[in-house]
């Protein structure tokens, strides 16, 4: 009997840490930058080169911080739901990455604008600060500049609802946020 | 058969390519490059999981060797570079982890292994000294 509790126990032990390991999503790396100052920046406008685009216009405000570019797929896929969420009120800073600046214009020509403004980063150097690996991605910034939370992904109404709202609720109330009353959700 | 030297010599100019590509991103300095190539080989790709940032053809990798020849020219040393690229990537760029309370698992998991491996061993030695000879068990 004691001879098949060693292997058993043996069995039961690597079975959990599979259960575990084989379920944790392999492409989620934690973000070091949460819960720290956002990084700063300055960067010229896409739409409008002489305008700087810098973390100074951030402050006071709850607000995200959006990576994307025309050669970005993804982004193509979230771009309705940044418009929506630019709707109802969040400001939106964009942080273009690796682009054509004539591409970006138009894609924001025709898809819509979402950001107030969008920093143009063509070699990717700015966003080497906010530890950035793709597009797109997406950073909540508080009202103070602390980085509240990142995601990494096409951001969706599910995700908003399930990630960003609860922190929101946290950090501002609906004076502050009044897009939360929009899409907060139930 | 006449198809092959012609494939080969393709192929040929194709790593030759390939090669000068790499080669123009080091430097001149013999010692700077060898630091260069040993520290882009330390550091993991942020993208690509089991890449490094040397071997991997990411452009977020191509960003981060960019940004280790930067900092190599201005002088910095290896722990630095490691440091301010740890500090907005995090620990998982490092292949070797700093000894941290996290990471003491990692680091002591092979000993502990090894230790009761070894104790294992000298038990079923210790066994089998033990055996008296006349009284070997049946093939």
């Amino acid at each position: 009997m004691v001879k098949y509790i060693v292997p058993l126990a043996i069995f039961v032990i690597i079975a959990a840490f599979f259960a575990v390991g084989l379920r944790m999503n392999p492409n989620y790396v934690p973000s070091p930058l949460v819960g720290k100052q956002m990084p700063t920046f300055s960067l010229p406008s896409v739409t409008d080169p002489q305008n700087l685009v810098s973390s100074e216009a951030l402050a006071g405000r709850v607000s995200l911080v959006n990576v994307w570019g025309t050669w970005c797929v993804e982004c193509r896929h979230e771009h309705a739901f940044l418009l929506e969420l630019a709707r109802a009120g969040l400001p939106i800073y964009g942080l273009n990455v690796r682009d054509d600046r004539a591409a970006a214009i138009d894609w924001l020509a025709r898809l819509g604008n979402p950001y107030v403004s969008s920093g143009f980063d063509p070699e990717g150097k700015a966003v080497i600060d906010w530890g950035v690996t793709g597009a797109p991605e997406t950073f909540l910034i508080g009202s103070d500049g602390t980085i509240l939370h990142k995601h990494i992904s096409p951001l969706t109404l599910g995700i908003w609802q399930r990630d960003f709202v609860p922190l929101l609720r946290e950090h501002c109330g609906p004076a502050d946020c009044p897009f939360l009353a929009a899409l907060g959700g139930r | 058969m006449r198809v092959l030297p012609k494939l080969s010599v393709v192929w040929l100019a194709f790593v030759v390519f390939a090669w000068a590509l790499g080669a123009q991103e080091g430097f001149d300095d013999p010692v700077l490059n060898e630091r260069y190539r040993e520290l882009i080989h330390e550091i993991r790709c942020p993208k690509c999981l089991n890449e490094s940032i040397g071997e991997s053809k990411a452009p977020v990798a191509a960003d981060l060797r960019r940004e280790v020849r930067r900092l190599l020219t201005e002088g910095a040393s290896d722990d630095e570079v490691k440091t301010y690229l740890s500090s907005r990537y995090g620990e998982f760029v490092l292949y070797s982890p700093p000894l941290t309370p996290t990471t003491f698992v990692v680091w002591a998991a092979p000993f502990a292994l090894v230790a009761l491996g070894g104790l294992v061993f000298w038990r079923i030695l210790a066994a089998r000294r033990n055996q008296p000879l006349d009284e070997e068990p049946p093939p």
